[in-house]
């Protein structure tokens, strides 16, 4: 790679609106509107309605086109690896396995590749295109996960609970909380995967997402939707809601639920047991540490940019493995939801 | 290793008691000795690896993990086990997980330096889970919500037995416990508890409700002041050339000795004695928060020692001299203990005195003129009764004075945990003060979240969620408009409320959803009823 003329922050800058590809004038994932929006995935705190041009995967178009309406804006779809020259700035999108649709923004300009890769992924998700590693100069990382204690096991270990805990008690309700976007569509993918082919119970609020990802070919099988089954059917039967149901009026409904979240925060479980969970599922959308690490090593880039989520301990063992990192000090991503 | 972490970390998120319990019973039903003893002295605070202590793992993790990633990640996970068994990168190996018999033989037989690296290779064997375990049992104090009067009741429910039965042998008993399991699974004898200075399951008093009064004859009852400290039993034994073994026990048979040393010292008596641990000074109870300061610490301090000192009032005898006198009757019992105490005349101790009357009408106006320090009501004891573990319904009533009540205005919500995760159950009250800025202005004086039937519950929540006005996590804040009569025992300073006073037992007395907010009660009446 031919050598950069210039230092990679002053043409990719932090903004108040997010981060902002200066000779391209365009911003990816900005936290309020713009002119011209980059969108790496579907979730609310990096896809914000109200910009006049978004250019974005087909996938995360569609999420935003249920999610939002037609407050999206104009919309410029981009396949992956199909690189488009914008202002003299070369940008192309590569897949970044966190949900349906996520990429990582690729940007090229005057011989310095910069990767903004949202959030992302190391392992398998029959739902979505697994992460490509895409070398660069720099390469900008979240940290949700960044702390050493945070080793997502085997999933397969993870649905088997659900699946014994039925067993176990299959008079009640196994209400499992998962967030709306992705994670609610994975764990349904992998129960189906595991063999479990009774319908699965869903809340309302799930139901969109569910029926465009069915749409876009992802196979989920019988879904439900709760408020239409009664106590007694919903016994021994798996339901998905957003994670703050189960605390909510909604979750009266359930005949003596217990109750599940799948999130990566579930490894602790002081955690778990704050927020009163009696089955915690260790399922996450975003990289543990090993794939954080694994994922820095990958790329041979010798700049790092933290963007969000524990970004002091990342930093440090990034310096440790000899490369220049720095926090983005970004504000307005969210940790707390996966 | 194995059963025992799937033990432990299903009591981790097990929020209800009794599926606790089946949970215990289950591990007690399904795992062999003597690992189980082990978990058994785990749990009930018994295990002792003096080797094995949190410096050496922490030492440890420093020879695999950064040391500023170990502290960030301390600092982020809050539990030093967990910390540890999460970040540990183990290394491949061909060991299998320990089995708890084989950590307790190995520790106990090594040299201080040889056991960092036993629990190396352990950590190394074992999975996440494993090694939170394995911490937890090594490094002691498991607190993981089981005590140990639970893990008792579970082996009780297990064996189908009365948990008083495993309190009678208890003490004699030492880790594993392998005579303990053989006579509960009946295929041994039951174990000899007389050696020992064991618990004697208490006697406990049922609420006196006004209409009961009416049935009770008076002649029948014994009187005495109900005091307000802790309920604790003494029990000396007599051991060679004139010494003793001494322990003192709460109501739950729970050790607490080492808490009181200044009264061990003097109990160089053969006998075990019921009666109430308060602090006094100069001749005087101290409210009952004095003598929390001694409570749940592990270290007493001289000057603890002198601030709140300890004292106990007895007020019945069990066992004099190695006889049992739980079955004489209250009445004889009574004699033996002021024959006792005539006798031994022990330092820091006294009789609790007997509150004669004639009929009810009296005790009732003395029941209520008491307001003084340490005193909580009247027990009554019926004169013909024995002494039975357990809360026989008849003997034995404790009657407390009224209630003391205030109107005090919601401010704050919080949801309530298991049956009630989604009820805003929980609540913080306030009481008016003038405020700075001129008017009045609502202070937070005390939390109840008892005292509702479940269709005024419902109704509450349903109330909350239409008042709110601001959330903080769990926590919803409310318009300052209803208004609830709480009822307390009593009420007393305190640095650690804003308001500068904390109520004894607050509970929900009545909801007055008729009643405005301005006609609530204010602070300056709390204060006045502040017993000093």
């Amino acid at each position: 790679m031919p050598i950069a003329h210039q230092k990679p922050e002053s043409w990719v800058r932090v903004t108040p609106q997010g981060l902002y590809v200066e000779p391209g004038q365009f911003f990816i994932d900005p936290t309020r509107p713009v002119e011209r929006a980059v969108v790496t995935h579907g979730h609310a705190d990096h896809a914000r309605p109200g910009n006049k041009h978004v250019l974005a995967t087909p996938g995360t178009l569609a999420i935003m086109r249920t999610r939002y309406g037609d407050g999206i804006g104009a919309t410029q779809a981009l396949d992956y690896n199909a690189p488009i020259q914008v202002n003299g700035v070369r940008l192309w999108l590569a897949p970044a396995g966190h949900v349906l649709g996520s990429a990582q923004a690729v940007v090229e300009w005057q011989g310095c590749r910069v990767v903004v890769s949202g959030d992302y992924k190391r392992r398998f998700d029959p739902t979505c295109a697994p992460f490509e590693v895409v070398p660069c100069d720099v390469f900008v990382t979240e940290a949700t996960f960044g702390l050493p204690v945070f080793h997502h096991p085997p999933d397969s270990g993870e649905i088997d609970k659900v699946l014994r805990s039925l067993t176990l008690f299959p008079e009640r309700a196994h209400l499992i909380g998962v967030y709306a976007l992705g994670k609610c569509q994975r764990v349904i993918a992998l129960l189906r995967r595991s063999g479990y082919d009774q319908p699965i119970y869903i809340h309302g609020a799930l139901a969109a997402l569910c029926a465009l990802y069915q749409q876009l070919g992802v196979e989920l099988g019988d879904l439900r939707l709760a408020s239409e089954a009664s106590k007694d059917e919903l016994r021994g039967q798996i339901v998905l809601s957003p994670p703050a149901a189960s605390a909510d009026r909604w979750s009266r409904r359930l005949p003596d639920p217990i109750t599940a979240v799948a999130s990566g925060w579930m490894r602790v479980r002081q955690r778990a047991r704050q927020r009163g969970v009696e089955l915690p599922l260790v399922i996450s959308d975003h990289a543990d540490w090993d794939e954080l690490l694994q994922t820095i090593d990958g790329v041979a880039a010798s700049e790092i940019w933290v963007t969000h989520g524990r970004e002091e301990a990342l930093i440090h063992a990034a310096g440790l493995m000899g490369k220049r990192a720095r926090a983005l000090a970004l504000v307005g991503y969210e940790d707390d939801e996966d | 290793m194995i059963p025992f972490s799937r033990l432990i970390d299903a009591l981790v998120f097990m929020p209800s008691r009794n599926g606790k319990l089946r949970l215990l019973g289950q591990y007690f039903a399904t795992t062999q000795d003597p690992d189980r003893g082990w978990a058994l002295a785990a749990l009930t605070g018994n295990l002792d690896l003096p080797t094995a202590k949190p410096a050496m793992i922490r030492e440890l993790a420093r020879t695999r993990v950064d040391a500023d990633l170990l502290g960030w990640s301390y600092d982020y996970v809050g539990d030093f086990a967990e910390t540890i068994a999460l970040i540990w990168p183990p290394k491949p190996t061909n060991r299998a997980p320990p089995t708890l018999g084989e950590v307790v033989a190995d520790i106990t037989g090594a040299k201080r330096s040889e056991t960092p690296a036993i629990v190396e290779a352990w950590l190394d064997a074992c999975s996440a889970d494993q090694r939170f375990a394995l911490l937890k049992l090594i490094t002691g104090g498991m607190r993981i919500g089981v005590s140990a009067r639970m893990a008792k009741t579970a082996l009780a429910e297990w064996a189908g037995k009365d948990v008083n039965e495993i309190e009678e042998v208890w003490h004699g008993l030492e880790p594993p416990y392998a005579e303990l399991f053989e006579w509960l699974e009946g295929t041994g004898e039951r174990p000899d508890p007389d050696h020992h200075a064991a618990f004697r399951p208490l006697m406990l008093a049922n609420p006196l409700e006004a209409a009961d009064i009416a049935a009770l004859n008076a002649a029948d009852y014994r009187a005495e002041w109900k005091w307000d400290g802790i309920r604790v039993q003494l029990v000396g034994k007599a051991r060679e050339l004139g010494t003793f073994e001494r322990r003192i026990y709460s109501r739950s048979g729970d050790e607490v000795t080492r808490v009181f040393p200044e009264i061990v010292g003097l109990m160089n008596f053969d006998a075990v004695l019921d009666g109430e641990m308060l602090v006094l000074r100069d001749g005087e109870v101290m409210p009952f928060n004095e003598l929390q300061q001694r409570l749940n610490r592990k270290i007493v301090t001289a000057k603890m020692l002198s601030q709140y000192p300890a004292f106990v009032r007895l007020y019945d005898i069990l066992a004099d001299n190695g006889e049992d006198l739980r079955r004489l009757s209250f009445d004889e019992r009574r004699a033996r203990l002021e024959a006792w105490y005539a006798r031994m005349h022990p330092d820091r101790m006294d009789l609790s005195p007997m509150v004669p009357f004639t009929d009810w009408a009296e005790l009732t106006a003395m029941r209520e003129a008491s307001r003084e320090n340490g005193i909580e009501g009247l027990m009554l004891k019926r004169g013909d009764s024995t002494y039975v573990p357990g809360r026989p319904k008849g003997p034995w009533f404790k009657w407390k004075r009224g209630a003391l009540t205030l109107d005090c205005v919601m401010m704050y919500a919080q949801r309530g945990h298991g049956k009630r995760s989604s009820f805003y159950s929980d609540y913080t009250f306030g009481c008016w003060r003038p405020a700075e800025q001129g008017g009045l202005e609502l202070v937070p004086v005390g939390k109840a979240y008892s005292g509702f039937t479940d269709e005024e519950l419902l109704r509450i929540d349903r109330w909350v969620r239409a008042h709110t006005t601001n959330r903080f996590g769990p926590v919803r804040e409310v318009e300052q408009e209803l208004v609830m009569e709480l009822a307390f025992d009593s009420v007393h300073p305190s640095t650690r409320h804003k308001s500068g006073v904390a109520m004894r037992f607050p509970r929900v007395h009545r909801i007055r959803w008729d009643k405005p907010a301005n006609e609530a009660d204010h602070l300056e009446t709390l204060e006045k009823l502040i017993v000093s």
